[in-house]
C-alpha cells in the first residue's frame, strides 16, 4: 500500500543514502544562512505532523522543515485531539489519509506504531520515534554534526553512554555510524545495558566508563525516567551522576559531547559541560533543522535526479 | 486414568462409510498399512455392504488429532471466536477434541460458569471439546476454586493459564489439593516480573530493534520453581506452550528425577524464531511465550522428537483484526493455530526430514490426549471413529478460503502449506469434510 519510499528505520537506508542525505542538509543550511530563509521546493504539497507523543524540538523541527521548504504543514497531537476520545492509530491515519497528505511524520510510545501506520496510508511516512525501537532523522542529524565538526564519519569512535535500554537515539545512532564506518561503543550500567547488544547491533558494550577513553565522541544519553515504570534501574540518579555523568573531569583534551535534549543537567550531563562552547548540542538542534528538510525533500523528489546535488541548488535559486 | 465424561459434542447422525484403499497410520497402536477402513454408525469395523465409499488411494487416515490448549473467548469476546466457529476451525485441521483454557471474561472458576458452558458446547461444538477451569478464583491467585465440585461436573483441568500463580504457597497449596480433586494442573509458566514490559523474546534480535524483551529465564525459572513444588508434594503437573531451551532442560531434569511433569510445544515455537518479527507485524508475529532464538527452536525440535516435550498444542488464540492491527507493543499477545497446526509442521518438518511422519501423528494425537487423560483416538477396530483423512499432497495457501475460525491472525497467514484435512469423524460424527 505503500508505492512511495518512507523512513521507518535507518537501516533502510544505504551509506549513499545517507552520504546524499548529509550533502543536502549542507546545501540546505547554506540557504538558512541567507536573508530569505524559505524555498519554493515543496509549494503545494502536504505535510501532516502527527505525534502521539510530547516532544519540543522534534516537533518544531519538522514543522519549521516542511515550512522552510514552502509545504503545507499541519500539526496533530494526541492531547485535543480524537486521539484523546479512543481513536485507533488506524483510524486516525486513515481519516488524515482523506486529506492526501504527501508525508505523514508520526511519532508514538510504542516500538512499531510507525510500521503499522505506514500500513494505512499510501503517502511517505517518516518515523520520529517510536518507542525504543528507532528514531532515524535523530540518526542523520547526528551523523551531520559529527561529520561538520569532525571532518569525517569513517573511522570515527563514537560511544553512547548511560541509559542505553530506552534509548532509540543509541539504536538508530549506532546503525547509522557503523552503516558510515564509524565505530560504536555502549557504556551503561550493568541495569541499563541491553542483553544482546554486542551481538544484534555489532557495537563494544561495556559498563565499565573508563573505556570512553578511546572515544572521538561521548554521547551523553538521557536518563529517561518516563520510560522506567515502576523504576529501580538505577539505586539513585546521584549514584548514577557519580558513575556515569559526564563532566570535564572525564574527558580528555580534543573528544567532543553530545546530547539529544532534554538534558538532565547535574545527571548524565554536567552543568559546565552542558554549556561549553565546544559541547555539540546547539550544533545538533541546527542540524535537525536541515537534515529534516533534506530527508522531506528526498522523498517528494524522484530519487535518481537528487543525487546530483546540482538540481537542488537550481531549485534553491528559482 | 481415562476420563470419559468430561468432553462435550453436539448430537448428531454417527457416520457410516467405508474408506477404500487408504494408507492407515496409528503408530501409537502399532498400526501401518494399506486398505480399506470401515466406519459403520460412528464406530470402526462392521462390513462394507452398502455404506457409501470414499476412494482413498493417496491419502492418509491418522487418528484425530488433539488439543490441549486452545482459547475459545467463551464468554465475553464471542466477536473473536465462539464455541461453533473453535470447533469448526479444530475440524477443519483434523481435530477430534480440544481443551479450553479458562481465561475468558469472566473467568470460568465455578460450577455455575462450567456448567453454563458444557450445555452450549452440547449445542454448537462439532468435535469434542474439554472446559479447564480456574486454579484460583477470578485467576487472581489468592483462593482455590472448588475443585472437588469442578471435577465431579466434568472439568478437564485446572488452569490460571496466562495469569500465573505467582504465590508458591498458594500454588504449593493447589497441589496439596490435586489429591483430593485428581485434576491436571496445567501451567503458563512465567514470571511475570522477569517479563514485565516485553513484547519479544531478548536477545540480540531485542536489542537491535528496541523491543522490550522477555527473557528466557522468566519462563525457565517459573518452570523451576513448579517442578520442585510439584515433586516435594508428588504432584503432577503439564507445562505449557515450552519456548526456551533453558526450560526445556528443566522438564528433562524433573523426568529424570521421577516428578510427574509433561509438556507441549507449539507449532508456532517450532518453526518461527525472533528473527522473523522484524517487520514487527503484532497479528502473526506477537504472542506469549514469544517466538525465541534459533538454538531454542532446534532444541524444543529434538525434544519433542526424544519425548521429553510430550505432545504439540496451538495455543489457539483468536484476536480481532483492529486490536491485532495495533502498535507491536501495544497489541494483545497471540495467534491462531486449529487449522494450520499440521500442515505447517508437516510442511516444515516431516518433509525435509527432520521430524518422521509417525512421530508428528503421536504427538498431535495420543501423546496429547494422555496429558489431560482423554480418550486416546485409535484406529483400532470397535473404537469410536475419532479420526482425521489427510491428502498430503495438497497444496494450499493459508487464509486464501478464508479460515472457519472468527479471527485471522494466524503466524502462517499467506504461507503455502502442504497437507490438507479432507475428513474428519469427531465422536463418530462427520465434523468436516472437503
Amino acid at each position: 500500500m505503500s508505492p512511495r519510499r518512507s523512513l521507518i528505520g535507518i537501516a533502510d537506508l544505504s551509506r549513499d543514502d545517507i552520504t546524499r542525505l548529509l550533502d543536502l542538509g549542507e546545501r540546505f543550511a547554506e540557504v538558512m544562512g541567507r536573508d530569505v530563509k524559505k524555498v519554493p521546493t515543496l509549494r503545494g504539497r502536504t505535510i501532516i505532523n502527527l505525534f502521539f507523543e510530547s516532544s519540543t524540538r522534534t516537533a518544531t523541527s519538522f514543522e519549521l522543515a516542511g515550512k522552510r521548504l514552502s509545504a503545507d504543514v499541519i500539526n496533530v497531537k494526541a492531547s485535543g485531539s480524537s486521539v484523546e476520545k479512543g481513536e485507533t492509530l488506524k483510524d486516525t491515519v486513515l481519516t488524515l489519509g482523506a486529506y492526501q497528505p504527501d508525508v505523514l511524520v508520526v511519532r508514538h510510545a510504542a516500538a512499531g506504531a510507525v510500521a503499522a501506520a505506514a500500513r494505512y496510508t499510501d503517502a511517505a511516512v517518516v518515523n520520529a520515534g517510536d518507542g525504543k525501537h528507532e528514531h532515524p532523522t535523530q540518526a542523520l542529524l547526528d551523523l551531520y554534526t559529527m561529520r561538520k565538526a569532525m571532518g569525517r564519519l569513517e573511522g570515527l569512535h563514537v560511544a553512547f553512554v548511560g541509559d542505553v535500554l530506552h534509548s532509540r537515539v543509541a539504536r538508530s545512532g549506532a546503525i547509522a555510524l557503523q552503516t558510515m564506518g564509524a565505530t560504536v561503543s555502549f557504556i551503561a550500567p550493568p541495569t541499563l545495558l541491553p542483553r544482546g547488544s554486542a551481538e544484534g547491533l555489532g557495537v563494544y558494550a561495556s559498563h565499565d566508563i573508563a573505556d570512553i577513553a578511546d572515544a572521538d565522541v561521548v554521547y551523553a544519553l538521557r536518563m529517561q525516567h518516563e520510560r522506567m515504570g515502576s523504576g529501580g534501574f538505577v539505586p539513585s540518579l546521584r549514584e548514577y551522576a557519580t558513575q556515569y555523568g559526564i563532566g570535564h573531569h572525564r574527558l580528555r583534551p580534543g573528544q567532543r559531547v553530545m546530547h539529544a535534549g532534554p538534558m538532565n543537567r547535574g545527571v548524565e550531563i554536567t552543568d559546565q559541560l552542558a554549556d561549553d562552547p565546544t559541547a555539540l548540542v546547539t550544533a545538533q538542534v541546527e542540524g535537525g533543522m536541515v537534515v529534516r528538510m533534506a530527508v522531506l525533500y528526498d522523498l517528494l523528489s524522484d530519487p535518481r535526479a537528487v543525487r546530483s546535488a546540482d538540481v537542488v541548488t537550481e531549485m534553491v535559486a528559482a | 486414568m481415562t476420563r470419559n465424561n468430561v468432553l462435550v459434542q453436539r448430537p448428531g447422525p454417527p457416520a457410516s462409510l467405508v474408506i477404500r484403499n487408504a494408507r492407515l497410520l496409528d503408530p501409537d497402536a502399532g498400526i501401518d498399512t494399506v486398505g480399506d477402513l470401515v466406519i459403520r454408525d460412528g464406530r470402526l469395523g462392521g462390513v462394507a455392504n452398502g455404506l457409501p465409499e470414499l476412494d482413498g488411494a493417496g491419502l492418509l487416515v491418522v487418528p484425530g488429532f488433539v488439543d490441549p490448549h486452545v482459547h475459545l473467548r467463551t464468554p465475553g469476546r464471542e466477536d473473536t471466536e465462539d464455541i461453533a466457529s473453535g470447533s469448526r476451525a479444530a475440524a477443519a485441521g483434523g481435530y477430534v477434541a480440544i481443551a479450553a483454557m479458562p481465561n475468558t471474561d469472566p473467568p470460568v472458576d465455578d460450577a455455575q460458569d462450567l456448567a453454563a458452558l458444557r450445555d452450549l458446547a452440547a449445542e454448537q461444538a462439532i468435535v469434542g471439546v474439554g472446559f479447564i477451569c480456574a486454579i484460583t478464583k477470578g485467576q487472581k491467585g489468592t483462593e482455590l476454586t472448588e475443585a472437588a465440585e469442578l471435577a465431579e461436573l466434568g472439568a478437564v483441568a485446572l488452569s490460571d493459564d496466562g495469569h500465573p500463580v505467582s504465590n508458591a504457597a498458594v500454588f504449593r497449596r493447589a497441589l496439596q489439593y490435586q489429591r483430593l480433586a485428581k485434576l491436571p494442573l496445567t501451567l503458563h509458566e512465567e514470571d511475570v516480573d522477569l517479563s514485565a514490559g516485553g513484547a519479544m523474546h531478548e536477545g540480540a534480535v531485542s536489542a537491535r530493534l528496541g523491543v522490550g524483551g522477555i527473557p528466557a529465564v522468566s519462563e525457565s525459572v517459573a518452570v523451576a520453581r513448579d517442578v520442585a513444588l510439584a515433586s516435594y508434594e508428588g504432584a503432577r503437573i503439564h507445562i505449557c506452550h515450552v519456548s526456551a531451551r533453558e526450560t526445556v532442560e528443566e522438564v528433562r531434569l524433573g523426568k529424570a528425577r521421577g516428578v510427574q511433569v509433561t509438556a507441549e510445544v507449539s507449532p508456532h515455537h517450532l518453526l518461527l524464531v525472533d528473527e522473523d518479527c522484524e517487520d514487527l507485524d503484532a497479528a502473526t508475529r506477537k504472542m506469549n511465550p514469544p517466538l525465541r532464538g534459533t538454538a531454542d527452536r532446534e532444541a524444543l525440535l529434538s525434544a519433542l522428537i526424544e519425548g521429553t516435550l510430550d505432545c504439540i498444542a496451538t495455543d489457539h488464540a483468536p484476536h480481532g483484526a483492529s486490536e491485532k492491527e495495533q502498535p507491536f507493543e501495544d497489541a494483545p499477545f497471540g495467534v491462531t493455530g486449529l487449522e494450520t497446526a499440521f500442515a505447517s509442521l508437516y510442511t516444515h518438518l516431516v518433509l525435509p526430514g527432520k521430524l518422521p511422519l509417525e512421530v508428528l501423528v503421536r504427538r498431535m494425537s495420543a501423546d496429547a490426549a494422555r496429558v489431560l487423560d482423554l480418550p486416546v483416538p485409535t484406529l483400532i477396530e470397535g473404537a469410536p471413529a475419532n479420526l482425521a483423512v489427510l491428502d498430503l499432497d495438497a497444496r494450499w495457501v493459508v487464509g486464501a478460503d478464508e479460515f472457519q475460525s472468527k479471527s485471522r491472525n494466524s503466524a502462517f497467514l499467506g504461507a503455502e502449506l502442504a497437507g490438507q484435512v479432507r475428513l474428519t469423524i469427531a465422536g463418530g460424527q462427520v465434523a468436516w469434510q472437503r
